[in-house]
């Protein structure tokens, strides 16, 4: 009896570390097929980013770059650390505090025309507040040394 | 003058706290009966300090004086007198003087409601609850004073944040700070337990309403929290997976594991050092929340700039407190006594199950969360990680703990029959697969996520009723004296269970159904969604206190009958000239109809988005469902005789 005993104990452990392992799986997998990679605009005309799967990029609105196409729905951007740009294009509505010349991160896919094709696009919380990863597009930009004056058109 | 004495009051808080941090504990080793009477006086008095610090500051705010900095930069001349108050804990200096201030009402309601705990005891738990109070004086003390003066004086104040200038703002957070700072009781209870090397039935019994309570404000809280962000926000969504909002949710995934171990503790005399670990991890995690919010390290509505030494203050704490209680518990742990035995088949080991499911649910959240953060802090690389890794982590782990949970509660203590269990179950598991199968059929609209949600949300009422009906039937008496006869904390678990079935109905059905278009409307023009016709009636100009607005006006008709008129908003808040977009929303039982507006495009025309919810407002109610039946469970009597009794004992 005692035997027994000890004997389901331990199909009883085995059994839980199975599940936990198979739980370790699908949380490691889980994050793994879902992590979004973040860009520089710098990086993604360099071809740094990756073609196919999204990923986000950040910076600045550049001044001037806002154009609405005829829906009335789908606009068209671009987005710069002050040393490259590149295109968006984003069918919905902007949040509150998306403005030209102020902080913005997209997250997306670049398309076959080359555009950067917006499922989301994330402004700041409140007027002086600059997300972070904008903020690093700049600061990066600004390290390397190849800033040019390129804040609008 | 009156921020001095506020500031004042907080020094003279935090060394009543080193006092009623030190001396009672101390005394508890030793058996100084004089030392640990310090206790209760030393509680009451930081509490009253405090109180007159949280006073001083809403005083400031009330009279608008802009030369205390905290205050200028979080209020404003025009901003109404309610938002006002609210502001005392609308950045980063308050919300901590509310920390402490909660802390504090917590501290003297056990110094109030512990008569029947033995003195040694009692001592250790109001000791614990003064350092982690040391903490927090300390940390507002050095780097986050809310009284610092602003010399010169502004002219006036920078306004509240105008996404807090909402209703909300009053209730939300002191809520769910009720419910953060509450498990600290939990904790200072299972330190204590620790320290004394005394962990036993009573002890469960104790600390049980305590936890409940902490649990049931952390429910309502984060559930204000939600319907908040749905209306405020203007995209229809209730729950984002912000990492704000999973520093809430942890702590209350480890604190719902930690109510049904603390149960089997006080029942059974098993899961002791479980419980005790629970305890331990649901205030680390509110901890840790707190660090999260307040350290400036995320990007979030939540979050305030701050500077880097108060990230590295609480940092420092949270090490501290977790690291010490953690080598604590694994120091005293193994002397404590082991519980009792159960068979693989009984209500301990569906319990046991449930809690690590919850446990490991936990662990995905604070994985999901951290691990960007670590990332970035050793310069790795920044990522992201959205919704759709919580969503697919969830549903696989909350799946089998919702399909326990109607099992659980049927099963018998310490062994129950497979078998008959599964008789007496088999008609709920029945109907539940059936209707699960057919209603979304019929709905037109079937998805394995669908048919899962269903399932889940129905067999939890299918195995409740099967309870209810199990204990009210069977004898002679009449229905009112068998209701009458079962206990508060039983019919709590009935109606929190099925708050639970109620919130995954909601859940899958919103998830299942829900619709929006986003459109381009001009006054006259009318988009149809869900089988109703929205026709935009133009914008009209309006001003508020602090803000102008356009005022949308959309009328809602089906097959021509008028059912409702919808009044979305775009504000902008003149002092920070910031836009706000307010929805329009007519709720209902069976669903909701949302609009917001976008933005104005040329000629008179809006961008409008038009959302159609089913049965969204499940969601709330299952919440509030939750909190209700640990209310219930709290007025349970069996507390109040356990007291007497157990004072009849000393």
């Amino acid at each position: 009896m005692a035997v027994k005993a000890r004997h389901k104990r331990f199909i009883l452990i085995a059994v839980g570390l199975v599940l936990l392992g198979l739980a370790a799986m699908l949380i490691l997998n889980a994050f793994k097929s879902n992590m979004v990679f973040f860009y520089t605009p710098t990086q993604v005309v360099n071809g740094e980013a990756p073609k196919g799967t999204g990923f986000r990029v950040g910076g600045l609105v550049l001044a001037g770059s806002l154009k609405r196409l005829d829906d009335g729905l789908t606009v068209r951007f671009e987005i710069t650390d002050t040393a490259k740009t590149i295109p968006v294009i984003y069918k919905g509505i902007l949040p509150d505090l998306f403005k030209e010349g102020k902080g913005v991160v997209a997250q997306g896919k670049v398309d076959a025309d080359g555009l950067f094709a917006a499922s989301e696009v994330l402004a700041k919380h409140d007027e002086n507040y600059m997300p972070p990863e904008a903020a690093e597009a700049l600061k990066r930009a600004k390290e390397q040394g190849s800033a040019s004056l390129e804040l609008s058109k | 003058m009156i921020p001095e004495v506020g500031h004042f009051a907080l020094i003279l808080a935090l060394l009543v706290a080193l006092v009623q941090g030190s001396f009672p504990i101390i005394g508890a080793a030793r058996g100084n009966a004089v030392w640990m009477g310090l206790a209760r006086p030393a509680a009451r008095a930081q509490f009253l300090l405090i109180a007159v610090a949280f006073l001083c500051l809403a005083y400031a705010f009330a009279t608008m004086d802009y030369s205390v900095t905290y205050v200028a930069t979080n209020s404003n001349s025009k901003l109404p007198l309610q938002y006002r108050i609210a502001a005392v804990w609308g950045g980063h200096e308050g919300s901590l003087l509310l920390w402490a201030m909660i802390l504090s009402i917590w501290t003297v309601a056990v110094s109030f409601f512990s008569k029947h705990l033995p003195d040694a005891m009692r001592a250790r738990i109001l000791g614990v609850m003064g350092l982690i109070s040391i903490g927090f004086l300390l940390f507002m003390l050095t780097v986050s004073n809310p009284f610092e003066r602003l010399i010169p004086a502004a002219m006036d104040g920078r306004d509240l944040n105008p996404l807090l200038q909402d209703p909300g703002m009053v209730f939300h957070p002191p809520m769910l700070y009720m419910g953060y700072v509450g498990f600290s009781v939990a904790f200072a209870f299972a330190i204590a337990a620790l320290l004394g090397g005394e962990l036993d039935a009573a002890w469960a019994r104790w600390s049980r309403p305590w936890t409940t309570m902490a649990w049931v404000f952390l429910t309502a809280g984060i559930m204000a929290g939600s319907n908040w962000a749905y209306y405020e926000l203007g995209w229809g969504g209730w729950w984002f997976w912000d990492a704000v909002e999973n520093a809430s949710f942890m702590p209350w995934l480890v604190g719902t594991a930690l109510i049904h171990s603390l149960a089997v503790t006080e029942k059974r005399g098993s899961f002791k050092a479980w419980t005790v670990l629970l305890a331990i991890c649901a205030f680390s995690l509110s901890l840790l929340g707190t660090f999260l919010v307040r350290s400036g390290v995320l990007t979030s509505v939540h979050a305030f700039a701050t500077d880097p030494r108060r990230g590295l203050f609480i940092l420092a704490f949270l090490v501290v407190v977790i690291g010490g209680s953690l080598a604590l518990f694994a120091w005293r742990a193994p002397t404590i006594a082991r519980g009792g035995k159960f068979d693989v088949v009984s209500r301990e080991s569906f319990l046991l199950a449930n809690n690590v499911l919850l446990a490991v649910a936990a662990i995905s959240v604070l994985f999901g969360t951290l691990y960007p953060l670590f990332l970035d802090a050793l310069g790795l690389g920044k990522i992201s990680v959205g919704p759709p890794y919580f969503d697919t982590v969830f549903a696989p782990l909350m799946a089998p703990a919702l399909f326990l949970m109607g099992i659980g509660p049927i099963a018998s203590w310490k062994q129950a029959a497979l078998p008959e269990l599964a008789k007496r179950l088999r008609w709920a598991f029945g109907v539940s697969v059936t209707t699960a199968v057919i209603l979304p059929l019929l709905l037109g609209h079937w998805t394995p996520m669908i048919g899962l949600g269903l399932f889940l949300a129905l067999w939890i009422i299918g195995t409740t009723v099967n309870l209810v009906r199990q204990r009210l039937g069977g004898t002679e008496q009449p229905l009112v004296v068998r209701i009458k006869s079962t206990s508060r904390s039983w019919w709590g678990m009935v109606i929190a269970h099925l708050g639970i079935a109620v919130f995954t109905l909601g859940v899958t059905i919103v998830k299942g159904f829900e619709s929006e278009i986003a459109v381009r409307m001009q006054t006259g023009d009318v988009a149809h969604l869900a089988g109703y016709d929205f026709t935009f009636e133009g914008v009209t100009e309006a001003e508020g206190p602090n803000y102008t607005t356009s005022r949308g006006q959309i009328r809602i008709t089906k097959s021509g009958k008028e059912r409702t008129v919808l009044a979305p908003e775009k504000r902008v808040y003149t002092v920070q000239n910031m836009p706000m977009t307010e929805a329009g929303i007519s709720p209902g039982i069976i669903h909701d109809l949302y609009a917001s507006l976008g933005e104005p495009l040329d000629d008179g025309a809006w961008s409008v988005r038009i959302y159609h919810k089913p049965m969204v407002e499940w969601i709330w109610f299952g919440c509030l469902m939750m909190a209700f039946g640990g209310l219930l469970a709290l007025s349970d009597k069996r507390y109040r005789l356990k007291k007497r009794t157990a004072k009849q004992v000393q």
